[in-house]
């Protein structure tokens, strides 16, 4: 619990809600394991079991019933696409388009996959996604580490005004960015290019906010006494103060990572060789114009797409909740 | 003695703060010099960038709303505030704005109401409530693109999964794609799939933090749970709720993802909200300035919703 504090405790300045998202990261803590059922009694799980509680449930048992009836209902709806997707991307196309539904293909034919690397350069994708994701979360998270470092340990006569307006730029939707962005990349050449799709996007704000707020609730004791050892920024910054930041630096990255490998519309604009696609714009090359799609093959695909981040988020779904509920604090 | 020994004891002290402010006008250039050199390395990068594709592209697209332009024309004329008033007696704005609201009130409520009812279900000793709450929370961190693909199928007409369903109980699928109401229900069904996982969880939030006490108190008083919920759960998640419709009101308003994969504002513009009109007249039609002049508009309209939220929080600080 104490590990989560920074992550928690960052935008407590931000606004009331905080302590909404904050605990809605710690409720995330412990997702599915069975170490959360016992003391969390319906909610706030202060109170050891007194007799009440048992009353309460006791009276309560009929309604268990229809509480996990509905809970079922409202699992399958959620998880049944996902399962479906998969499914069909093993299905050839008589299993698909058979009137009674046939659920499941009658082997594991992988001949959906092999068509989509036919027909869409998926290993280029595959690596531009990599790639693009890997790089431009490093430089975000470095620019924001940097940059709140700077707003948070420097002397210096501008600070409030340049975090106001690091501040602002979370007021400002991409949206209205997009053509004047164009327009700029288009100038540079940066057209079908990396840098035309990292760059524009790079500047970090909100993960600036976050750290700032994280780095506001260290001890300052620790940096001064980094001070008298002789230690200049830079080592000040590697050598304790990010050490001290975990937790906060592991949300922030993850939202990143799972940010840019989503992003679509800003790489959809910016690109039309496949060869520099990221793996969601390639996606909608395979949908055909005339709306008769293939199904079994943009559904492996659409495997291809979001199993990466499905693995990210089932194994560290703690932090990148923490990070994305904080980062909803912000909008 | 006592009288010299009394004036040395606070010397001490006194002669370290004295030091460095008296030094201060003497060498205040290399420190200070030093301190601007290392803000400028550390947050220069990122103000640099922020200024060049954020600030930068706000003020650009201020003045392109205010010219005829086509995307990489190389002439534009001045038209002042010409796109605004096309914009404003354009006979389809009705329809976008018609659309738009439907899009914007239907996800919002949809998804606070189905957020809030399924927190509830995921704050009770259920077995298994874990594993509900990460498949509820998986789709809000894929892509927009692979959900609205995915879905696609789901909807397909004749061989998808919903149309089978609707077999099962007698009912003929309608065409999702390509009868008008029916694309927008589709496009705010597959909104809400994605992202009622993320409104539960921050309602589950809110749930926990909950005193137990007020609950029992209220038990004891001989409340109904219906009545509980009514007049003291409710009112103490009103900020949640606050927080959770401005979010949701924000993240609606500039979805894109979904339609594009879907529908692409078709048929016949029967799903082309304000957002997806901006990406239409700019990058589809190509008429840029037109395009700058809608993108200010649900820019300010965006404006509005956030100047409201912040005159809220400042009124509901204590409250919360």
């Amino acid at each position: 619990m104490s590990v989560q504090n920074p992550v928690r405790e960052s935008p407590v300045p931000a606004a009331p809600q905080t302590p909404t998202a904050a605990s809605g990261a710690s409720s995330a803590q412990h997702p599915g394991s069975p170490v959360d059922a016992p003391p969390a009694p319906s909610g706030a799980g202060h109170r050891p079991t007194g007799g009440r509680p048992t009353q309460r449930t006791r009276r309560r048992r009929p309604l268990h019933l229809g509480a996990y009836a509905t809970l079922l209902v409202a699992t399958v709806v959620m998880a049944l696409p996902l399962v479906w997707m998969v499914l069909a991307s093993f299905k050839r196309p008589d299993e698909l388009y058979s009137i009674p539904l046939q659920w499941l293909p009658q082997n594991l034919d992988l001949a959906n996959y092999v068509q989509t690397t036919q027909s869409i350069p998926v290993g280029q994708l595959f690596l531009n996604s990599v790639g693009l994701t890997v790089v431009g979360s490093t430089l975000k998270l470095l620019l924001g580490l940097c940059c709140a470092y700077a707003l948070v340990f420097l002397d210096f006569p501008f600070k409030r005004a340049v975090f106001v307006l690091v501040l602002f730029t979370l007021l400002i939707p991409q949206q209205i960015t997009i053509i004047p962005n164009y327009t700029l990349v288009a100038q540079l050449g940066w057209l079908n290019t990396y840098q035309g799709i990292l760059v524009p996007g790079l500047a970090s704000a909100f993960g600036t906010f976050l750290f700032r707020q994280h780095f506001l609730s260290l001890p300052i004791s620790i940096l001064e006494a980094a001070e008298l050892d002789g230690a200049g920024h830079w080592r000040k910054l590697w050598r304790f103060v990010v050490p001290l930041s975990y937790p906060t630096i592991a949300a922030v990255a993850l939202v990143s990572v799972v940010a840019e490998w989503n992003d679509y519309l800003w790489p959809f604009l910016v690109t039309d060789d496949a060869e520099k696609m990221t793996l969601p714009v390639g996606l909608t090359l395979l949908q055909s114009v005339d709306g008769m799609n293939n199904w079994g093959v943009l559904m492996a695909a659409t495997v291809l797409v979001t199993l990466p981040i499905l693995v990210v988020f089932l194994f560290l779904q703690r932090r990148l909740v923490a990070g994305l509920t904080a980062g909803a604090v912000t909008g | 003695m006592t009288s010299v020994s009394a004036p040395a004891r606070p010397a001490p002290p006194d002669r370290r703060p004295t030091i460095p402010g008296r030094r201060r006008p003497s060498r205040p250039t290399p420190r200070a010099v030093r301190t601007w050199l290392a803000f400028l390395l550390l947050a220069g990068p990122n103000v640099a960038l922020l200024l060049v594709f954020v600030y930068r592209p706000l003020l650009q697209s201020f003045y392109y709303s205010t010219l005829q332009w086509n995307m990489g024309s190389p002439t534009a004329r001045s038209v002042g505030l010409g796109n605004y008033v096309e914009w404003f007696q354009d006979p389809t704005t009705a329809d976008v704005m018609a659309t738009t609201g439907i899009f914007t009130v239907a996800t919002v409520g949809g998804s606070l109401v189905l957020g809030l009812g399924l927190a509830l279900l995921l704050n009770r000793r259920l077995k298994g409530r874990g594993f509900a709450r990460t498949v509820a929370f998986a789709p809000y961190v894929l892509s927009g693109v692979a959900v609205g693909m995915l879905w696609l199928f789901i909807f397909d007409p004749r061989y998808g999964l919903l149309s089978a369903g609707l077999r099962a109980i007698g009912l003929q699928s309608p065409d999702w794609y390509t009868t008008s109401p029916w694309a927008l229900i589709m496009i705010i069904v597959v909104y809400l799939w994605k992202n009622v996982g993320y409104v539960a969880l921050i309602y589950l939030a809110g749930l926990q933090a909950v005193p137990l006490e007020l609950k029992q108190a209220a038990a004891l008083d001989g409340a109904s749970s219906a009545r509980t919920f009514r007049s003291i759960v409710l009112p103490l998640l009103a900020p949640t709720t606050f927080f959770l419709t401005v979010t949701t009101l924000l993240s609606s308003l500039q979805s894109f993802d979904i339609i594009q994969a879907m529908t692409k504002g078709g048929p016949l513009g029967s799903t082309t909200t304000l957002m997806y009109q901006i990406y239409e007249e700019g990058f589809v039609t190509g008429r840029a300035g037109y395009a700058s002049a809608v993108a200010t508009i649900l820019f300010l309209l965006l404006l509005v919703v956030t100047v409201v939220q912040l005159r809220f929080v400042e009124k509901k600080v204590h409250y919360a």
